[in-house]
């Protein structure tokens, strides 16, 4: 099994118990759609146990970056044991730290507040795809 | 006895609008309907294995809501030795309300909304029967 050039797989928590979760997955698909769409793919995380092999070949063709909202990291985690380890972690919790005038605690319909943290973890995204799709260009 | 709830899990349906829709009506029941009788808890927390997540749905009778006929919510609770007391997939409710075409998934449209709202009903009726039948056990 060989990488896929020119992809990356974005696997996020979804942590539907979480608004960090919600933040998490709204990020990501704001990459897939808006930031990013021709260079993303993703995978719902618990495909990996409900799945067969195809999905859990996931993070051997792409070179893929978890999306985790909490320190449990699941995607992370998830991801290394079913699949493959991610290049590059990003902890929603983590970049709440860098915007706390961001205040988030909607799971369902996010606020422009909360819109505006998901925005700044989808930057944070945008830049590990670059810095991937550069490496395995240069390669 | 007296504390259970009931866990109801939707699946983390990330590539279609139906895992947002499963997701809204979750909320909808969690948040407004029922809030006192129903939660909810990650799906991804399950899968890895989490022991608090795992004691919860073992604890208390879980309602699966699948975006797909994958059912990774459903699958996710069996493997978990869940309770699981019942199981929805949003894609069954579509087939019932054919007018409706949700999309969007960062925020679904009206029409998904709406299918959302249905499901959220059948989902608060589902967990008052679940937990009537075990005031009555």
């Amino acid at each position: 099994m060989t990488l896929a050039t020119g992809k990356v797989g974005i696997i996020c928590c979804s942590g539907e118990d979480l608004p960090e979760g919600t933040i998490s997955r709204v990020a990501t698909r704001l990459v897939l759609e808006k930031l990013r769409p021709d260079q993303t793919v993703t995978l719902c995380l618990p495909l990996f146990l409900a799945g067969g092999e195809d999905e859990r070949a996931f993070a051997r063709v792409f070179p893929t970056i978890a999306v985790d909202g909490c320190s449990k990291k699941c995607a992370e985690a998830g991801t290394k044991k079913f699949s493959g380890k991610p290049v590059a972690t990003i902890l929603v919790s983590e970049v709440m730290k860098k915007y706390p005038q961001l205040k988030i605690k909607s799971r369902e319909k996010l606020e422009p507040q909360e819109m505006e943290l998901a925005a700044k973890v989808a930057e944070e995204i945008v830049k590990k795809v670059d810095e991937i799709l550069c490496k395995t260009a240069k390669k | 006895m007296e504390n259970r709830k009931v866990v109801v899990v939707p699946c983390s349906g990330i590539g279609k609008s139906l895992g947002t829709v499963g997701r809204v009506a979750t909320y909808k029941v969690i948040e407004q309907m029922k809030p006192e009788k129903t939660r909810t808890v990650c799906l991804a927390l399950l899968t890895m294995g989490d022991d608090d997540a795992l004691k919860l749905v073992r604890e208390n009778p879980c309602i699966a809501v699948d975006g797909c006929p994958a059912q990774c919510s459903k699958k996710n609770i069996e493997a978990s030795k869940g309770d699981l007391a019942y199981n929805m997939v949003v894609t069954d409710f579509l087939r019932r309300n054919r007018s409706l075409k949700p999309e969007g998934v960062i925020e679904l449209n009206d029409q998904g909304d709406k299918l959302a709202e249905i499901i959220a009903r059948a989902l608060s009726e589902k967990a008052d029967e679940i937990l009537r039948k075990e005031k009555c056990k």
